[in-house]
């Protein structure tokens, strides 16, 4: 029997390890972005979804009629015009950008968005209702033109259009798919939904019919979902992917020593805080009740622990100085921040003086529970820490977070480190958590002044105006203290130094329209 | 053989009721509201309530399982929570990936562990020996997550070898779908290889000290023959058998290796499913699991008294 010669067998096995480890670069398509997503989205379908990171595919394939920019300014997109406001507030009329096709080339005229913003308003299931609640009726003016008839009025209103609920979707489809939508979403937007392979990626093509073809330089976007931090991180460095979203701090430090990669980092809308129930006894639809403890009934003890708490060392400990600290629901970005407020610096004699007078001079215990998650341990550590200077023993309860949340809704919490994703407009950071009938108001806090303020800043329309009532309630939660804004979280992005054209805007969407390998 | 093939059908159909009423329950008593959870922190009551509602998360917990059960034995499954995909499509997705992982791994370990067992009984008590002993024992102390990471490090981030991550099908193109399933096989593979190569290693040397391998040798057979010809297949018996009890560890294995190659696998939607609450979904996906466990059984138990008839006769006679 002939054998083979040992030379061929070696050429053999160099030819197959050289084709199996040929680098990514080198059949990289360079017309396609790869996104790293932390977690998996949920229904793409405007109208259903509900996730953070659907709104990420959203950005790229389904425009709005209103969008934002790096300073939170909302300007038009697929309408043509800031929107008429009229009968007090109770009337806005939209004009709509003129040529404009969905994906799958339908019109977009005033009917298709009708048709849309009903769909929001009314399918079983949509979790857009509650945002366009105000909206009593939308009616088609002319082909260009829709007119939105509010039972009340809404400022907000303008900004929740900037979201999810202003996205237009196209009949043909809606039609199509019912329910189903969101297996095969089609909008208007540079890209189109082409496939999606759950727990793994979604693609995105260049749609033929988007009206401003030169924004979209890609011919396609994948999503890849990588849930681990680590996995996402070594998947950047390695060129797997282009842009890697949620970057923990502590890997920001790391990736800023290396020169190829850019970091864009943007304060976030919403806000960080210490929710310290009040009056919540038996639930959260229950009525109140007297709870009993130092913590709930005496103000001097929330404020000698607010006092005990330095927020800017927390965030260089915790968040190694990339996160923004604050002790308002407001951004600092918004127009309706307060620059001349001023946050409490810590101050240990004065904590120990209330917390003396408060009769608790030997100290004082108490329960707070925090999300069973390494960063929000983190977090709770460094303020058990702080706290036990001025005599406050706190003990962490780490919860899981659906637990956490339900026993937080039924009363069962002294205090809890809990967040808010935030909205654009402050109302939406503020309104449900801090008005007496706020459907997220779970420490049942009540003070009719400030529900007079907020449900005021809600019909003027006026920004000077809008952001004195938000200050004047301000100042009136923040001494009650049921909730201790404490940070706000930053957006931290990272993609190679040759990506060029990347905005960062406080909503941390990723933005792909306009960008550009250099 | 009727009777016997109707009293293990009927255990497997017992097995599988009393599994299915465990993972139904089972899933209800993981701390969280699902509807918590689909919603997310930010859902107000009304959403909640109109969660449960659709889902018929408020009817009595017997009603449920009773309507879930009665569309599986109609082959319908649900649907997805999440994503309104039919559950039974989205195994049929996954699970041809993990079957592929396993594959892959299964290669590996064996052809690693049989040359390394081979070797070390062998040449026993030299540091051949010694070497591929504690290769082995590292092979079963090093973690597959720290492994990953690793080779990602080494392979995809330092050298640019491999892609660090994701998968693509086999018939789309056959050699990228080797080049991103090596490190993630590689790393399931060593575990199983190091158990095997211990279990080699034991069986060869057993079977070298057998009668008619002196014999062989008596018979002036050279060294390598004798191993090859005699010692290498009788030695590989238990090894299979092991082999095959290892499977079911491949599988949960495959879940911690999927998540760090982001190999959308069978592993990565076990977890996906549990820590989103997909109820149908996580229901489904241990469903099938553990069908295929009572099936692999039961085919397991008809071979044996087809082998061996004596399994049949011992197993009425204990009945009796």
């Amino acid at each position: 029997m002939q054998t083979i010669p040992k030379g061929l067998w070696l050429i053999v096995g160099v030819g197959a390890v050289v084709a199996l480890t040929l680098t990514d670069a080198a059949i990289a398509q360079k017309k396609t972005l790869v996104v790293a997503l932390n977690q998996d989205p949920d229904l793409l379908d405007p109208t259903l979804a509900r996730t953070y990171v659907g709104r990420i595919i959203f950005s790229q394939m389904c425009e709005k009629l209103y969008e934002i920019d790096e300073s939170l300014r909302i300007s038009p997109q697929l309408a043509a015009n800031m929107p008429a406001i009229s009968d007090g507030g109770r009337t806005v009329t939209i004009k709509l950008r003129s040529g404009v096709k969905f994906n799958d080339g339908t019109p977009m005229d005033a009917e298709s968005v009708r048709f849309s913003l009903d769909r929001h308003r009314t399918l079983k299931g949509s979790n857009r209702a509650s945002e366009l609640a105000p909206v009593e009726a939308v009616e088609v003016v002319d082909p260009l033109t829709v007119r939105l008839r509010l039972k009340a009025p809404f400022s907000p209103l303008v900004a929740q259009l900037t979201d999810r609920a202003g996205m237009p979707l196209s009949p043909t489809a809606v039609n199509k798919l019912g329910d189903k939508f969101g297996t095969a979403p089609v909008c208007v937007g540079p890209w189109q939904f082409a496939e999606r392979v759950a727990q793994d990626r979604i693609v995105v093509e260049k749609s033929a019919h988007y009206f401003d073809p030169a924004q979209a330089k890609f011919d396609k976007i994948i999503f890849r979902i990588i849930p681990d931090d680590n996995v996402r991180l070594a998947n950047l460095r390695s060129g797997d992917i282009d842009l890697m979203h949620q970057v923990s701090p502590t890997d920001a430090t790391a990736i800023k020593r290396e020169a190829r990669f850019e970091l864009s980092n943007v304060t976030g809308l919403g806000y960080q805080g210490i929710t310290i129930n009040l009056r919540n006894k038996t639930g959260k639809q229950n009525p109140p009740g007297d709870l009993g403890t130092p913590l709930a009934n005496d103000p001097r003890v929330r404020e000698a622990f607010e006092l005990s708490i330095d927020r800017e060392a927390l965030n260089q400990v915790a968040w190694d100085g990339l996160f923004t600290p604050g002790c308002t629901p407001i951004p600092p970005i918004s127009v309706y921040f307060d620059k001349s407020l001023k946050c409490p610096v810590r101050d240990v004699a004065r904590a120990k003086k209330l917390l003396a007078d408060a009769g608790h001079g030997a100290g004082y215990s108490f329960e707070m529970v925090i999300v069973n998650n390494p960063r929000e341990r983190r977090v709770g550590e460094v303020i058990q820490q702080m706290a036990r200077e001025v005599g406050f023993n706190v003990t962490l309860r780490a919860s899981e977070f659906a637990s956490a949340l339900n026993d937080n809704d039924a009363g069962k919490h002294q205090a809890f480190l809990i967040g808010w994703s935030g909205r654009v407009d402050p109302d939406g950071n503020i309104h449900q958590n801090q008005t007496c009938k706020g459907s997220l108001n779970a420490t049942h806090a009540c003070d009719e002044r400030i529900d007079a303020l907020l449900n005021r800043a809600r019909e003027v329309t006026e920004v000077d105006q809008r952001r004195a009532l938000y200050r004047e309630a301000t100042d009136l939660f923040n001494a009650r203290r049921n909730i201790i804004y404490i940070y706000h979280q930053n957006y931290i992005v990272a993609f190679p130094k040759n990506l060029k054209g990347y905005k960062a805007v406080p909503d941390g969407l990723i933005r792909v329209k306009g960008t550009a390998w250099n | 053989m009727f009777d016997f093939l109707v009293q293990r059908a009927a255990i497997s159909v017992v097995t599988l009721s009393v599994i299915s009423m465990i993972v139904f329950t089972g899933v209800r008593m993981i701390p969280g509201d699902p509807a918590r959870v689909m919603a997310g922190t930010e859902a107000d009551a009304a959403g909640l309530e109109e969660i449960r509602e659709k889902y018929g998360l408020k009817d009595p917990i017997p009603f449920q399982y009773l309507r879930w059960v009665g569309l599986a034995l109609r082959g319908d499954l649900g649907e997805s929570i999440r994503t309104r995909e039919s559950v039974v499509k989205v195994v049929a997705t996954k699970l041809p990936i993990t079957i592929e992982l396993a594959f892959l791994s299964l290669l590996i370990a064996v052809g690693i562990a049989i040359p390394a067992g081979v070797l070390a009984a062998v040449r026993r008590n030299t540091v051949w020996d010694i070497l591929t002993s504690g290769a082995s024992l590292c092979g079963v102390s090093v973690p597959n997550f720290w492994l990953g990471i690793m080779l990602i490090l080494f392979f995809s981030v330092r050298l640019g070898w491999l892609p660090a991550s994701g998968f693509v099908p086999l018939w789309e193109n056959p050699l990228d779908n080797l080049r991103r399933m090596l490190m993630p096989s590689f790393v399931l593979g060593t575990a199983l290889a190091a158990v095997l190569m211990r279990q080699t290693r034991n069986s060869m040397i057993e079977v070298m000290s057998a009668d008619y391998i002196r014999t062989a040798y008596s018979k002036g057979l050279a060294g390598r023959v004798v191993v090859f010809r005699h010692a290498i297949r009788n030695s590989l018996i238990p090894v299979v058998t092991i082999l095959g009890l290892q499977m079911g560890a491949l599988m949960s294995g495959a879940v911690v290796t999927e998540q760090i190659f982001v190999v959308p696998g069978f592993g990565r939607l076990i977890v996906e499913s549990v820590f989103t609450r997909d109820y149908p979904l996580v229901q489904g996906v241990v469903l099938i699991t553990a069908s295929a466990y009572v099936l692999i059984n039961l085919l397991v138990d008809v071979s044996y008294s087809l082998l061996d008839p004596r399994i049949r006769v011992k197993g009425s006679a204990g009945d009796a």
